[in-house]
């Protein structure tokens, strides 16, 4: 039976990781409204950017010529995972359960008899993936020194991605990323991005029968369009993430620090009985003492 | 006579308002937007836009970059991706 004093050491111990899980609930749960209200600014812009993109790909009929972001490399044999992941841990299963999305995905392309590679977001998960699939991965974007991932980063692996499409390093791209339904629930999502799959029409009724001028004509604006809608929907993925990652370092916090009450409960009544043992020993050795005499 | 005008970037809607007429640096040339023009579609080069909240009044100015105009029958929209002003 542990001593006394190694029972009261751990008591402490649990009390100090109890701190400290629910200081990061709490901050977590600060940044979950923040990163809600990110996500919430956002989305006026892709929506708009969506629709648009709507109607332009209902006027134009994808041929040879069209730009190769929408009607893409006519080959189908090299796909590229952009996994999107956090840089921090004590998420819970937050980035384990992105990672296994993508690692599913891998598999069931390369029994296609596709190869297969990867474009990492965040430090977490690169370890795993590179354990798996030690060879392919292909790039990877640092975002340890920004605190929150925002437009200019989404720009950037935008660029990147498509430098490495018109180098013709992949044919086909999907990002994973987990959307945030609410703060319990966090669903990894795979998208494909490249080539853009054209939204779908659905704005029809928005522009029903105006005769809409175009300047420059259609085609050059889409091909305008099509690198910025990547942008936007990377972006949009970012901010998904940034909640998501947040939601579930709340409920994980949340838990750690329910997990970590039991368990200090659980000492306390184990350091009172042993001390109330210890008491008990004495006395009745006392009094076995006095009786002696 | 109002225009309703909109300018949205990823980040966050910056401004929707009723103004008087707005000026676009559009690829093809600068356009003036008032109130009633016909559905348009233009994407923009970089540079600033003019905000005319009344007809006699000083432009606002507000630095686009990257971005399209759209002009609907619910006004005017700007989409782009960064703006300043």
């Amino acid at each position: 039976m542990a001593s006394l004093k190694e029972l009261k050491g751990r008591i402490n111990s649990v009390k100090s990781t109890q701190k400290i899980t629910k200081a990061k609930q709490m901050v977590a749960a600060a940044k979950l409204r923040k990163a809600q209200a990110a996500a919430e600014a956002g989305r006026p812009y892709a929506q708009r950017l969506a629709e648009v993109m709507a109607s332009l790909s209902s006027k134009i009929t994808v041929t040879d010529n069209s730009p190769r972001l929408l009607a893409g490399t006519g080959a189908n044999s090299v796909h590229l995972l952009v996994v999107a992941n956090s840089d921090k841990g004590l998420a819970g299963a937050f980035n384990s359960n992105i990672v296994k999305a993508a690692l599913t995905a891998a598999r069931r392309l390369e029994a296609e008899g596709k190869s297969v590679l990867f474009y990492l977001i965040g430090r977490k998960g690169r370890a795993v993936i590179s354990r798996n699939y030690p060879k392919a991965i292909l790039q990877s974007f640092d975002t340890t020194d920004v605190r929150t991932p925002g437009f200019d980063e989404a720009e950037k692996i935008a660029d990147e991605l498509v430098k490495l499409y018109e180098d013709g390093r992949f044919d086909v791209a999907h990002l994973f990323f987990s959307k945030f339904k609410n703060a319990l629930t966090q669903e990894p999502t795979e998208q494909q991005i490249i080539p853009v799959p054209a939204p779908k029409a659905a704005s029809a009724k928005t522009d029903a029968g105006a005769v809409v001028e175009y300047e420059p004509d259609e085609e050059e604006i889409l091909a305008a369009l099509l690198p910025r809608y990547l942008k936007t929907q990377i972006f949009g993925a970012l901010l998904e993430n940034m909640a998501s990652e947040q939601g579930a370092s709340m409920t994980a916090m949340d838990n750690a620090t329910r997990n970590a009450g039991d368990l200090i409960k659980a000492l306390t009544i184990q350091y009172n009985r042993s001390r109330q043992a210890a008491i008990t020993t004495e006395l009745v050795e006392i009094i076995a003492g006095a009786e002696a005499l | 006579m109002a225009l309703h005008f909109e300018l949205v970037t990823p980040a966050r809607l910056v401004r929707s308002e009723e103004v008087h007429m707005v000026v676009i640096p559009g690829t093809e040339g600068e356009m003036g937007v008032l109130q009633g023009h016909a559905p348009f579609m233009t994407t923009i080069k970089d540079g600033p836009l003019k905000i005319y909240r009344t007809e006699n009044g000083a432009p606002e100015e507000v630095r686009i970059q990257g971005g399209f105009a759209e002009v609907g029958a619910n006004g005017l929209t700007v989409l782009a991706e960064h703006a300043e002003g």
